[in-house]
């Protein structure tokens, strides 16, 4: 591969498929940023983006509208968080396990559905998907303007979301409170902030977030469902958080690597370049790995992740 | 009056022989209710697509058990399930949470297709163990490499097992699109094994191969192994309480990376009897989710051999019997995963019932205290 071929992938497609392939990755990640800084690790991502690419594309189908269609998307994605918070939170269940449980039986009860919804055609299986909306004065931004204002609402969503997330968790008495949760439960609950309901607070919004994350990919980019769509981005939004040192901007910024590789994959498809796709479906992982590996010690994973809270029976 | 009487049943509840008993029934009775409320979740939404939950019933069980052929179908796929659940058995056990099945799964694979293509001219009994062992060593450094991150290193096994993962899969992807390619280079796979490393045919004409017993051998052994030698004693200690482990002088590092290579390897050796028993070259996604599958079962069979070579049949008969089951009365065979996801949940939902009668009593102990 010769250096002007290689310089020629990175043209302004490149950078606007970029920032379209990173945004259900971000969106997802800003959702187990929260998840896990109250302390719970919610392996189900996948699940959730899962059920919120399905019932999006069934939204959309049975009401002919894309935004009723990121709406349901949500709400599934919700469902999925609570179920899971019933069973982690309350049923203090292994969230470890738990949350592969959740894959396998929403990779199971999609896949089921999507064949004998559309696969027999009760309904079409294209529908209304989400358009590009350009954005007036900033799209002529010199450059920048096409690659980051000429995508579809649910990305300028995306930037919306990195930017009140962000703030929310470092600046605002609710942010103070969740990372408490996840730091130290304990101490939390005697300053009379309530560990179970900030939980379950976090895994509905994670949930809302990973199923809207879900429709983009169905409804923003293929207007339709295809089994395992999600394609092991859910844990792509996980490594997102790990190599995002579990902060919100630093999520946002590796899925922004990842999405970079997600669309070097498919250029290198369309230009069908010396270098084995599989090595750039493997990148984000690999990378991730490397990270773990070379920022070991310096803790960053709040204390608490992974384990129950239990309230003591007396006080 | 009524306190009485709730006195003496919490009495009755922390006694000893109650406590061991409850337990016993409830390791029995939690699978047996997860596997009937697995079945109840999918037949409802059987139902709800308009299909009868009894048909499909039917005709999973005709396709997993309806003749020789098919039986022997469904336990060609519970051999990579209980080898791999055995693996994540011992992971388990010494408390370290291993997701890397899968990964070790298609490196074990991919090292027994390399044992078995590129050695040429060995007889039977040299090649088939040689391939095997193979398996066993890919899958063991793969799960040994997390094990020592997080014994010397304290780094995450889950974060890592799972990065693996798809490292494994998309290498086994270049490799059998490139160095490993069957030549003249259409198709992504290997070239066949060479013959004699092929696992035999156990069963005439079925397609039930020799891995069946590798996997009940290794069943037996693990079992003795964890919990008649000093070495199991300390896995399991090490999983129960590391604190107390530390303290009795165990080399805690050192037992975390042995479980780790043994957990590894018995996934790679699922791996490697697929290659050598059913396919006979390595593909793309050759055992998509089987390393998942193995955690479900791993669980079903409550971290003990012999459930998990009973859970391990069962979802090998549900894979097999859905592929009958879509063919014959087009009901999707997806439907399985929600069955094993549904378990899954079941089993983990419930386990803090368990702790149920300890529960009642250490209230019933406050209470007095006040």
């Amino acid at each position: 591969m010769g250096i002007e071929v290689f310089l020629g992938l990175f043209t302004v497609e490149f950078f606007y498929a970029t920032i379209r392939m990173a945004s259900p990755i971000a969106l997802a990640a800003l959702g187990e940023v929260y998840v896990e800084k109250a302390g719970i690790l919610n392996l189900g991502i996948e699940a959730t983006m899962l059920m919120g690419a399905f019932f999006g594309v069934l939204g959309s189908a049975l009401s002919g509208s894309a935004f009723v269609g990121v709406l349901t998307a949500m709400a599934a994605g919700m469902l999925t968080g609570l179920l899971f918070g019933f069973l982690v939170i309350t049923m203090r269940a292994n969230q470890i396990v738990t949350g592969a449980a959740l894959n396998i039986a929403a990779l199971g009860m999609t896949s089921f559905l999507s064949r004998i919804i559309f696969g027999v055609r009760l309904l079409p299986v294209q529908v209304q998907g989400i358009k590009p909306l350009p954005i007036p004065f900033l799209k002529d931004i010199p450059g920048l303007g096409k690659i980051l204002f000429e995508q579809t609402p649910l990305v300028y969503f995306t930037y919306f979301m990195v930017i009140v997330m962000t703030y929310a968790l470092y600046r605002t008495t609710w942010g103070l409170k969740i990372r408490s949760v996840g730091e130290h439960p304990r101490a939390a609950e005697t300053l009379g902030i309530s560990v179970i309901r900030w939980r379950y607070g976090c895994v509905l919004l994670g949930g809302a977030l990973g199923g809207i994350a879900g429709s983009i990919l169905s409804l923003a980019q293929l207007s339709t469902f295809v089994d395992n769509m999600i394609a092991g981005r859910g844990f792509i939004a996980l490594a997102a958080v790990i190599f995002g040192r579990w902060n919100p901007l630093g999520a946002a910024a590796a899925a922004l690597v990842f999405g970079a590789a997600d669309a070097m994959q498919m250029r290198v498809q369309a230009f069908s370049l010396n270098l084995p796709s599989d090595f750039l479906l493997m990148l984000p992982y690999l990378i991730t790995l490397i990270g773990v590996i070379i920022f070991r010690g310096r803790a960053a994973a709040p204390v608490a992740l992974t384990k129950p809270y239990e309230k003591e029976a007396t006080a | 009056m009524a306190q009485k009487n709730g006195e003496a049943l919490t009495d009755l509840m922390q006694s000893e022989r109650f406590l061991h008993r409850f337990e016993r029934i409830f390791s029995v009775a939690v699978p047996v209710l997860a596997v009937i409320a697995g079945l109840l979740t999918a037949g409802v939404l059987i139902a709800i697509v308009g299909a009868s939950p009894l048909e499909a019933y039917k005709a999973l069980f005709q396709g997993a058990f309806g003749s020789p052929y098919e039986t022997a179908t469904s336990l060609n796929r519970a051999i990579p399930l209980i080898l791999a659940g055995l693996g994540v058995t011992v992971a388990f056990r010494c408390g370290l949470w291993n997701i890397g099945g899968e990964g070790q799964i298609y490196i074990g694979g991919m090292f027994a297709s390399a044992v078995g293509i590129y050695l040429v001219g060995l007889p039977l009994w040299i090649h088939l163990p040689l391939a095997l062992l193979g398996g066993f060593v890919g899958g063991a450094l793969y799960g040994g490499f997390a094990g020592y991150l997080k014994a010397k290193h304290g780094i995450n096994e889950i974060i890592t097992t799972i990065m693996m993962n798809y490292i494994a899969i998309y290498l086994v992807g270049i490799m059998v699109k490139g160095p490993m390619q069957e030549p003249p280079g259409y198709f992504p796979q290997s070239p066949q094994i060479q013959p004699g490393a092929i696992l035999p045919i156990i069963w005439e004409e079925t397609r039930l191969h020799g891995g069946l017993i590798l996997a009940l051998a290794l069943a037996l052994l693990f079992y003795v192994v964890l919990w008649k030698t000093p070495f199991g004693y300390e896995i399991r200690t090490i999983g129960s309480n590391i604190g107390a482990a530390r303290h009795a002088g165990m080399k805690v590092a050192r037992v975390q990376i042995t479980a780790m290579l043994i957990s590894g390897g018995l996934a790679g050796l699922a791996g490697a009897s697929e290659i050598l028993g059913a396919q006979y070259r390595l593909r793309d996604f050759f055992l998509p989710n089987y390393g998942y599958d193995s955690i479900a079962v791993a669980l079903l069979g409550q971290l003990n051999p012999i459930g998990v070579v009973i859970s391990g049949i069962l979802f090998g008969a549900l894979r097999a019997g859905a592929g009958t089951m879509q063919r014959t009365i087009m009901l999707p065979s997806s439907m399985v995963f929600v069955v094993q996801g549904t378990v899954i949940l079941f089993v983990v939902g419930t386990a803090i019932l368990a702790n149920l009668p300890k529960y009642l009593a250490k209230r019933r102990e406050a209470a007095h205290g006040n």
